[in-house]
């Protein structure tokens, strides 16, 4: 058992961390889920691409490094250290961009991931419909066959950066008769400007558009906008919402970033009379350090060869429910100015709300662990 | 960086595994809270005999140690067969006896370490009682710079889990060393004493997850397993979620103790506390989805959750482990990193 890092790896370190300490905005940058915000960290991703250091983890041909993930665990413990902005391409760079490399074309790659890579192009997603949510097999939107391609037509909702993104992907029937509900479904790819897209952005629970209904009228989608082989859409999106599951969509350096945060708001608000808040910052400094070695430990299986599983929805459970308590202590320690909308903890813990639903909600994933990891048997949902 | 046990710490937990699961555990810690000690220290020789005790002995004094990845993945055996006695303690005694030096170590470790010899101690801050003091050989108390060896067990009080034993050591005694030493060692084996309470307790979590899983499977009521209900799986999800988030934190305090840091103790504390308070919400769960059958002492699942809570509080109660992590400052993470 080693939890020692070479002279490569560190050296790789000290390198992320200059630049980063370099190039990191001195002033935070406005939320990104307003327009104002967007547009500034869009030009951050820009500014991470021209050196390479959005998407490390990536072959190089596409923009990236291809560093292994122990040196993207790296690069993220230096990326929040720093205090690095929230990344606005997420959705395409740790969703749609492990499909790509899965299952789509050379030419498809080439053609998507750098524009991903460098913010020029930001993706949403479209998994979700109104009647189709934690049951997501039962989607309805459909893709008709057309000349050269296919007509997309129903309603996505929730759909996270849609309000100011350019593009988005999910899965949608392309034939209505197939025997069971996670059959005849296919990956698509679409532009939200393209005739037929209406986008009606949603305001989250603190007004801001974080994300939108996307409204599809006969929406052309060209052949070459497929991702795999149609009526294939369900085995390569689960092998998506695996990866975001999984390791890959929070990084134990953001909460450990976070954690720091917190115990030095401690050190400055804190009453040291106050056991029961002091506790509750020691189980953030804890939280924090157990979730980076549960993810040094799935890395090193992953490494070794092993395949990550239902293992990804324990995963998910601990770090949805750790970033609300995080930002819950935050609030206690800030006292009366806890409610004021802008303060600097304030963004965090809208975000943090809607950990536990999206993503597969915190119920399904219990269900997974219960089924899949314990071995107890089905019932109903 | 791999972080992960090897094949050969995988095989010495399945061989300590096989080993206690045929050596019917439940009638030994019976046994032990009646007060026969004999089939307990049979078993005593037994883990002896895997190497278990020479694990934390220093090899200048004839044992293997200190290998805290290995004692890691002993404690969280002994700890899912609810093997009684003060084993802990023993593992205390040896790092205390090896810090201090001098012949009360070469005295007593090599006895330790083989299994001719057992132990406990109580360490003055760390609460009054030497656990099962009246089943060792050598009672060890450390009170302020001195170390000596008790002249008798003490006094028994009754703990709410028979299987410990709780004595206050005769005061006095033969006086084995002194000086400022004394006390850095005394909080050295405090430390360790901490770390196999926190694999014992992960054990023991693991222990009473495993056998509420078995019985929600077999259980039936409105015609079906009450293991389908979702109520009954995420109840146990979450118990899972708390033990499998504990794991690496208890790893992540041995390579600390293996040298990983200059000051393990938040790594320590952190385990501690978390280990400790995964092991208790196993034991809650299991209580509540056994019924009223899990309410017994007659069901051997009382073995267990009679455990949980003790571990959780012993060497190191939740409140002073947490006040431990955030005693380092000013980066919190950074007390805890290697």
């Amino acid at each position: 058992m080693d939890l020692s890092w070479t002279a490569e790896e560190t050296a790789f370190r000290d390198e992320a961390c200059r630049w980063l300490r370099a190039n990191v905005p001195a002033v935070p940058l406005p939320s990104l889920e307003t327009a104002e915000g967007f547009a500034a960290h869009r030009e951050w991703e820009a500014r991470l691409y021209a050196d390479r250091w959005s998407v490390v983890s990536w072959p190089a041909e596409y923009g990236g490094r291809g560093v292994d993930i122990f040196r993207w665990l790296i690069f993220e413990e230096e990326y929040y250290a720093a205090g690095g902005p929230g990344r606005v391409s997420q959705n395409g760079i740790s969703l749609l961009a492990p499909t790509l490399l899965d299952h789509a074309t050379d030419e498809q790659r080439a053609r998507v991931l750098p524009p991903m890579a460098s913010g020029e192009v930001i993706w949403a997603q479209a998994w979700s419909e109104p009647e189709a949510g934690s049951d997501l097999a039962s989607l309805r939107s459909r893709a008709v066959r057309t000349d050269g391609g296919w007509l997309l037509s129903g309603q996505k909702t929730w759909s996270s950066r849609a309000a100011f993104a350019d593009r988005a992907f999910g899965i949608f029937r392309t034939d209505p008769g197939a025997a069971k509900p996670h059959h005849g479904l296919t990956y698509l790819m679409f532009d939200l400007s393209a005739p037929g897209v209406s986008v009606r952005p949603i305001g989250r629970l603190d007004g801001k558009p974080a994300f939108a209904e996307l409204f599809l009228d006969e929406v052309f989608v060209p052949d070459e906008d497929v991702i795999g082989e149609p009526g294939q859409g369900w085995r390569i999106a689960m092998s998506t919402t695996g990866n975001e599951r999984g390791l890959t969509l929070r990084s134990p350096g953001r909460f450990l970033a976070a954690a720091d945060r917190l115990a030095a708001l401690w050190r400055t608000h804190g009453d040291p009379s106050d056991t029961a808040l002091r506790d509750r910052v020691a189980d953030a400094v804890i939280g924090a350090r157990a979730y980076q070695l549960f993810t040094a430990a799935n890395a090193s299986r992953f490494a070794a060869g092993e395949t990550i599983g239902a293992e990804s929805s324990l995963n998910k459970v601990f770090w949805s429910e750790y970033d609300i308590a995080l930002h819950e202590s935050a609030l206690d320690l800030l006292g009366p100015d806890a409610e004021l909308a802008e303060s600097e903890w304030a963004e965090g813990y809208v975000f943090s709300l809607a950990g536990p639903i999206y993503a597969g909600t915190n119920e399904i994933q219990r269900d997974i662990i219960a089924e899949r990891l314990l071995g107890l048997p089905k019932g109903r949902r | 960086m791999r972080f992960l046990l090897d094949d050969e710490q995988r095989e010495f937990a399945r061989s300590l595994d096989a080993m206690l699961t045929a050596a019917d555990t439940a009638s030994v810690v019976r046994a032990w809270a009646a007060g026969d000690h004999g089939p307990g220290m049979d078993l005593w020789a037994r883990l002896a005999g895997a190497g278990v005790f020479a694990l934390a002995v220093p090899e200048a004094y004839e044992g293997v140690g200190p290998l805290p990845v290995e004692l890691a993945v002993a404690f969280t055996e002994l700890g899912r067969h609810a093997v009684p006695g003060p084993v802990v303690e023993t593992v205390a005694a040896a790092v205390l006896l090896a810090d201090v030096g001098g012949p009360a170590a070469k005295e007593w470790l090599p006895r330790l370490a083989s299994g001719a010899a057992s132990a406990t101690l109580r360490v003055a801050g760390c609460g009054p009682y030497a656990l099962d003091a009246d089943a060792v050989d050598a009672v060890f108390t450390v009170s302020g710079d001195e170390l000596r060896l008790a002249p008798g067990p003490g006094e028994l009080s009754v703990s709410s889990d028979p299987a410990r034993r709780l004595l206050r050591p005769e005061p006095g005694g033969e006086l084995l060393a002194s000086g400022a030493r004394v006390a850095q060692a005394a909080e050295a084996a405090a430390r360790w004493a901490a770390f196999a309470t926190a694999a014992q307790a992960l054990g023991t979590g693991e222990a009473l997850l495993r056998a509420t899983v078995s019985y929600v499977g077999q259980r039936t009521q409105f015609g079906t397993a009450i293991g389908s209900f979702q109520a009954v799986k995420h109840r146990l999800a979450d118990t899972l979620t708390g033990l499998e988030f504990a794991r690496p934190l208890l790893y992540g305090a041995a390579l600390a103790l293996a040298g990983g840091v200059p000051d393990p103790g938040a790594a320590v504390a952190a385990a501690k506390v978390t280990a400790g308070e995964a092991g208790y919400a196993a034991a809650r769960t299991a209580l509540q989805l056994h019924g009223a059958v899990g309410y017994t002492q007659e069901l051997d699942l009382s073995l267990w959750l009679r455990k949980a809570r003790p571990l959780r509080d012993a060497w190191g109660t939740p409140g002073a482990c947490r006040a431990r992590v955030l005693a380092d400052g000013p980066a919190a993470s950074e007390g805890l990193a290697h």
